[in-house]
């Protein structure tokens, strides 16, 4: 039997028609299943907040240890703020991001503009 | 007392009541291990001479929020602001047991480490959007500070138009680089110190005082 790892991508469309608690309920059940999520466009700081926050919730001894997630860096941490001053204020965009289950999804690279990420075929 | 005096006494506590300026809660946030319970400790005892928990080289030995109330800051400047310090959790994506097991722990213990630890890092998240008025951002100057926990945890601070200090912590260990969490996060005022010796805690101090006033 060959065994591999379910990557999902999910395009920006997608995720821009559902409410926060589903973008987060959507992304945590494909994680906890054990799948890579890979989000065309990231979430929102709130929605990153709660993301969090309902992920400390769902974590089992034993079970899920909760999640790994990566987004570039990209220019705002560099220059002008998250939501710098070259954006003129305005929220920017968020940034293709990828989430995984802890332990299964290591990221070997992270710059500005390019993440590198390893996922194994069984957590711990 | 009269009753004029009575009076006199029930209205000045209603305007005082009214009137009276809420203190600014300032939550000290940070990725576990960063030294925020050690930082907290330090500006507890230089202002009031008592500590706000104990530390540990063990993550997550702060597990619940814990809060001192009327602070007192007196920046070198001779500013002087009154605020409610809250030590939170270290935020975190993840948290497994087996890792507490590698300090030593009986299983037990590390289980409900890990539980009160879960528990206690989306109480710190909630709070941070709903109950706190400034942050003491903490890093560990030793790491690379674009990890994703610093990335995430600055775009929700800027988020919400708190102010933030960012503290460089560790600034005693010998491969301390306070200059590249100052690199990574130039829009923000970013002090180096050393929670545990004590080591720039006046700037620090300044800084309070001018960003959370």
């Amino acid at each position: 039997m060959i065994q591999g790892v379910q990557i999902e991508l999910i395009s920006a469309d997608r995720l821009s028609n559902l409410t926060s608690m589903e973008k987060i309920r959507t992304i945590l059940d494909s994680v906890m299943l054990g799948n890579i999520v890979v989000l065309e466009r990231g979430l929102t700081p709130d929605e990153q907040s709660k993301l969090v926050e309902v992920t400390m919730m769902e974590i089992r001894p034993g079970g899920f240890s909760g999640i790994e997630m990566e987004t570039y860096p990209g220019k705002e941490a560099e220059s002008g703020g998250i939501f710098s001053r070259i954006f003129g204020g305005k929220r920017p965009q968020g940034r293709m991001t990828v989430i995984g289950p802890a332990g299964q999804l290591k990221m070997l690279k992270i710059e500005r503009d390019r993440l590198v990420a390893w996922a194994s075929l069984t957590g711990r | 007392m009269s009753m004029f005096g009575r009076a006199k006494q029930r209205l000045s506590k209603f305007f005082q009541m009214l009137f009276r300026r809420q203190r600014s809660r300032i939550g000290i946030y940070g990725p576990p291990n960063a030294g925020k319970t050690t930082l907290a400790n330090r500006i507890v005892r230089d202002c009031s001479g008592d500590a706000i928990g104990p530390v540990s080289e063990i993550p997550h030995e702060t597990r619940r929020a814990r809060r001192r109330e009327d602070v007192v800051i007196t920046g070198a400047n001779g500013n002087t602001l009154v605020l409610d310090i809250v030590d939170t959790p270290g935020v975190t994506t993840k948290i497994d047991y087996h890792e507490f097991l590698e300090y030593g722990l009986e299983q037990d213990e590390a289980i409900s480490r890990a539980r009160e630890a879960t528990e206690g890092v989306a109480e710190a998240m909630h709070w941070l959007r709903e109950d706190i008025h400034g942050v003491i951002y903490v890093m560990d100057s030793t790491l690379d500070p674009f990890m994703q926990v610093n990335i995430m945890m600055v775009g929700i601070i800027e988020s919400r138009n708190l102010p933030v200090v960012i503290v460089a912590n560790k600034t005693d260990l010998p491969d301390a680089a306070p200059s590249r969490i100052k690199s990574a996060f130039p829009q923000h005022p970013v002090i180096s110190v050393s929670g545990l010796e004590g080591t720039n805690m006046t700037e620090l101090y300044d800084l309070m005082t001018e960003h959370f006033g």
